[in-house]
């Protein structure tokens, strides 16, 4: 029985006020809050195992090293991966996505086809704009329907995975809309075209079960702050016979095997790609996220992740002045709800919701090309996780009611 | 301070009617500026003629704050001369980088003072700032000259 309350318990920040109301934080798409286990983790590496990795033969150093690949170790257990050398630890997940577009995209050349689509986060195009930009490829995008799912006749009738596609790189849940892509059928489509298929599983990883070998996935990419774990460690999973013919990405420290002044041979992965003094205690501090998140049991944070997405969901759909973005059934759908408020701009909700302990987001979400696929310039954006309530869902639409009241002047008129 | 008092009357009033709204003929410079990190956006016009701003038109979307701040500032500015503009412009600057210490000077900035309660979120200062730069980017491509101090 998944007991919220005592989830709540390991996170201290959940009982501080803000505006002298009870924190109520809806922004774990952003970054999610962090259990104490996580924290001490780090504290605990850094006051009695600090060393650098690899290179340090003394015991500090054997013990660093040790320390950071068991958390490879604990991340390839997580997601079912192979095994631990299939696990590339990155700065986050953009950085993962930059190491996926440079090292496929060195095989690109004019006449190639990258394929994404409207949802991604700036994270999941911008790159591949870029190694588009340098081959000459061409970049090309799956639309997406009214209700917010991908467009797949549409993609169909335009023959968009076809032949020329050497790439096909999608999110597995918006981080904007919600929505969960078929991810097996698309990559079956570009594994029948000799594609390799990418998928930014940053926000879904930290929401369910995850088997990254069965996902149909070749590459996929994920953070470690949205699932409890510290800023500044990322996860690139490749099948390892992928891998293994990829070149390296960033030079330096600790990716080489020989190196000579006329050139250097290369590391096997994971360390090709991890050049110069990894995040060592971050990694550890993932490592510890997700054994707390193993023990919790991902499916049983995903019910709860749906129960509580269901009754914001429930809750909006009570507000007529409220529109939500994306699919409004919880099948195939993730955490994220995004909408927005008549005569409110999300920057002054936001504010106003932020001055009743609320915290959500404002703004395009990183996704500036799907709000104008969808006609608006931005949107806020309510996000709960592990240790979010029916209490704090219920106290997000109270707020709201007041914050479109408030603003369209309802509350002023009747205060005079 | 209070949400309320930050959101004064005179913000949402500015916000739900804004003074001088709309693109007019004709004009010496036109500019586009765009918050990247939240999307609000204008597209403003400025006329000058000799040391005197006559008109300031705009087209813009965005937050309240950045929507009621360029409205005010229209109020303040058309028909004023550019050197007095531009010390406008310094007092409203210098306000919005107060953190909410610094109060405007009434007889001078008028409803532009309403905007002190903005300066203690340090999030929100770009968006009020957000017109009045792109008046100063206009007014310098129209050939306006202006002090190298500011910016």
């Amino acid at each position: 029985m998944y007991d919220v309350n005592m989830v709540r318990a390991d996170f201290p920040v959940l009982d501080r006020e803000v505006s002298g109301h009870r924190l109520v934080y809806l922004d774990s798409a952003n970054t999610s809050q962090k259990p104490r286990c996580v924290v001490g983790a780090v504290e605990e590496h850094y006051l009695h195992h600090n060393a650098n990795v690899a290179r340090a033969m003394h015991t500090l150093g054997a013990e660093a090293t040790e320390a950071f690949e068991e958390a490879r170790g604990k991340v390839a257990g997580f997601i079912n991966a192979a095994g631990a050398e299939e696990i590339v630890f990155t700065k986050n997940a953009s950085e993962a996505l930059n190491l996926a577009a440079n090292t496929l995209g060195a095989r690109l050349a004019p006449g190639d086809e990258v394929v994404v689509s409207v949802m991604e986060h700036h994270s999941n195009l911008v790159p591949w704009q870029l190694a588009c930009q340098r081959t000459g490829a061409r970049l090309r995008w799956f639309d997406i329907t009214e209700d917010g799912r991908l467009d797949l006749a549409k993609a169909h009738a335009e023959g968009l995975i076809g032949e020329r596609t050497k790439i096909v790189s999608l999110t597995w849940a918006s981080n904007v809309l919600g929505t969960v892509n078929p991810i097996q059928s698309i990559a079956d489509q570009a594994h029948a075209v000799g594609a390799v298929m990418v998928v930014d599983g940053s926000q879904w990883v930290p929401q369910a079960p995850c088997d990254a070998r069965a996902s149909g996935a070749d590459i996929l990419v994920f953070t470690g702050h949205k699932m409890c774990g510290p800023t500044g460690i990322g996860v690139l999973w490749g099948r390892g016979a992928l891998l293994a013919e990829l070149p390296p990405f960033l030079g330096g420290g600790e990716m080489i095997e020989i190196v000579r002044m006329e050139g250097s041979t290369y590391a096997p992965p994971p360390h090709r790609f991890e050049a110069g003094t990894p995040p060592i205690a971050q990694a550890v501090g993932l490592g510890a996220a997700v054994d707390y998140l193993a023990g919790l049991g991902m499916a049983d944070v995903h019910a709860h992740e749906q129960e509580i997405t269901a009754r914001i969901l429930q809750g909006m759909a009570s507000l007529d002045f409220i529109h939500v973005m994306g699919p409004t059934e919880m099948a195939d759908r993730g955490g994220a709800v995004s909408f927005t408020v008549d005569g409110v701009h999300p920057h002054d909700l936001m504010q106003l919701l932020d001055s009743r302990g609320v915290a959500v987001r404002g703004g395009h979400h990183c996704a500036a090309p799907l709000h104008r696929r969808l006609g608006i310039q931005s949107s806020s954006r309510a996000s709960g996780y592990l240790y979010t309530t029916k209490e704090d869902v219920d106290a997000l639409i109270e707020t709201l009611d007041w914050a479109h009241d408030f603003f369209t002047g309802r509350t002023r008129l009747r205060s005079l | 301070m209070s949400i309320e008092a930050m959101y004064q009357d005179i913000i949402l009033d500015h916000y739900h009617e804004k003074h001088h709204a709309g693109l007019r003929e004709p004009y010496g410079a036109e500019v586009h500026h765009v918050n990247p990190s939240c999307g609000d956006e204008i597209t403003l016009r400025a006329a000058i003629d000799g040391d005197t701003i006559t008109d300031i038109s705009y087209e813009a979307e965005g937050c309240s704050i950045s929507q009621a701040s360029v409205s005010v500032m229209a109020d303040l500015l058309i028909g004023r001369d550019i050197t007095d503009s531009m010390a406008l412009f310094e007092e409203f600057r210098t306000m919005m980088e107060g953190q909410g210490k610094v109060p405007g000077d009434e007889d001078r900035l008028e409803d532009g003072i309403a905007f002190v309660g903005v300066a203690q979120f340090p999030a929100r200062v770009k968006c009020a700032m957000l017109g009045w730069s792109a008046l100063r980017d206009a007014l310098a491509r129209a050939g306006a000259e202006l002090s190298p101090t500011a910016q």
